[in-house]
């Protein structure tokens, strides 16, 4: 915050406008209720008390486009299914963001080849800022595509266009803290080799 | 009743018009030509000792090798087959009935075969025939409402036909 961070009394805060806007835009993301397939149910487990998506802001699923931010297209899109999404996705208010969940959103999935109804994935019908894929993703999984959409929107320079931002974006890379087994490569592979002895039929 | 009381009932009644029968199958079925299918469907729905009230499913199945290499192997004959399950509460039997059907309408491709509806018998038909109609082809004479049910209004073909080509951009969406 430059030379006025610091300057104050405690229980002061100085911060920039499109920092505090940021914010408040990532902390309150109001995804649309839009369960296409199979994958509403786990979005579904996302936001219920388990996962808990309202941790992230993002538990009020709205009934209309026009209160809503994010649009999570959970689910297969068909042709028949993709002028209505485009349509939806049409009636939200700027600023909007998609996550596309799940396989068949992300590139036709099991239908690539046989679904003769099925659109090969769901950025052909709207941009896409996060996929999520997965058949269908776990809820962990959906979160971590919340939060980097939120990532998105911490770097969004509406006001200060152009300006360089000092926090790379995305800053979250998905790094996942393993478990002292397979912490290096050697212990990996003693590891598996140890698993497949222990999976190897007995003999006699 | 048995399947095979059943179908000795149905060519008691019928004779001749009965074209085939096959009683070693897991479900027992006969053969009719489809100007009979209504006549046949209200003595199986209406004689007292059959009662299918019920009429549980109607499927098509397309016979048809597009491999022509593999074609002369197949057994088969290119054909379009629909197929009728029916139930009975009263008696707790079942019994399949089927019509074989040219996979096109005087040999044109293009023109769809037809069949005459059973909306008038069974309500639950309606829905069953449009799904039919839309996915295998069939033509539905004298349904209340013909209309594709599950694909979109202006989908050209029907896909579950084995030569169906997939469309290659719907309402500008790449569709491969």
């Amino acid at each position: 915050m430059g030379w006025l961070e610091g300057r104050f009394e405690e229980g002061v805060i100085t911060t920039t406008l499109e920092q505090a806007i940021n914010w408040a835009r990532q902390s309150s993301l109001w995804p649309m209720t839009f369960g296409l397939a199979c994958c509403a149910i786990e979005m579904m487990a996302t936001g219920a008390s388990r996962y808990d998506m309202d941790r992230f802001g993002a538990g009020a699923f709205r009934a209309t486009p026009r209160q809503a931010d994010l649009m999570i297209v959970a689910g297969t899109v068909n042709f028949k299914m993709a002028s209505r999404v485009r349509r939806l996705y049409n009636q939200m208010p700027d600023p909007k963001f998609v996550i596309a969940m799940g396989a068949c959103t992300c590139g036709g999935g099991p239908y690539y080849k046989y679904g003769y109804n099925v659109v090969k994935g769901v950025d052909l019908v709207v941009p896409v800022d996060v996929y999520v894929p997965g058949c269908p993703p776990r809820p962990e999984a959906l979160l971590e595509g919340l939060m980097r959409i939120q990532e998105k929107v911490k770097g969004m320079k509406d006001l200060t266009r152009g300006q360089p931002v000092d926090v790379p974006i995305p800053a979250r890379m998905g790094y996942v803290l393993l478990p002292e087994e397979l912490s290096t490569m050697e212990k990996a592979n003693a590891f598996a080799k140890k698993n497949k002895e222990l999976a190897a039929p007995a003999k006699g | 009743m048995t399947a095979d009381q059943i179908i000795a009932r149905l060519e008691e009644k019928f004779g001749n018009r009965i074209k085939a029968k096959k009683l070693d199958a897991l479900d027992p079925y006969v053969v009719i030509e489809p100007a009979d299918l209504v006549e046949v469907c209200r003595f199986l729905r209406d004689d007292p000792a059959l009662k299918f009230e019920i009429l549980n499913c109607i499927s098509g199945v397309d016979y048809l090798e597009p491999d022509p290499k593999k074609a002369p192997k197949a057994g088969f004959e290119p054909h379009l087959e629909v197929v009728y399950h029916f139930s009975s509460f009263t008696h707790k039997h079942r019994f399949v009935l089927k019509l074989i059907l040219p996979r096109w309408k005087d040999n044109q491709p293009g023109r769809l075969p037809e069949v005459p509806s059973v909306t008038s018998l069974w309500k639950g038909a309606d829905w069953h025939e449009r799904e039919v109609y839309d996915l295998c082809g069939v033509w539905f004479t004298g349904h209340p409402d013909l209309r594709r049910i599950l694909l979109a209004e202006d989908w050209v073909g029907h896909p579950l036909r084995k030569d169906y080509e997939f469309p290659l951009e719907y309402h500008g969406i790449r569709g491969r």
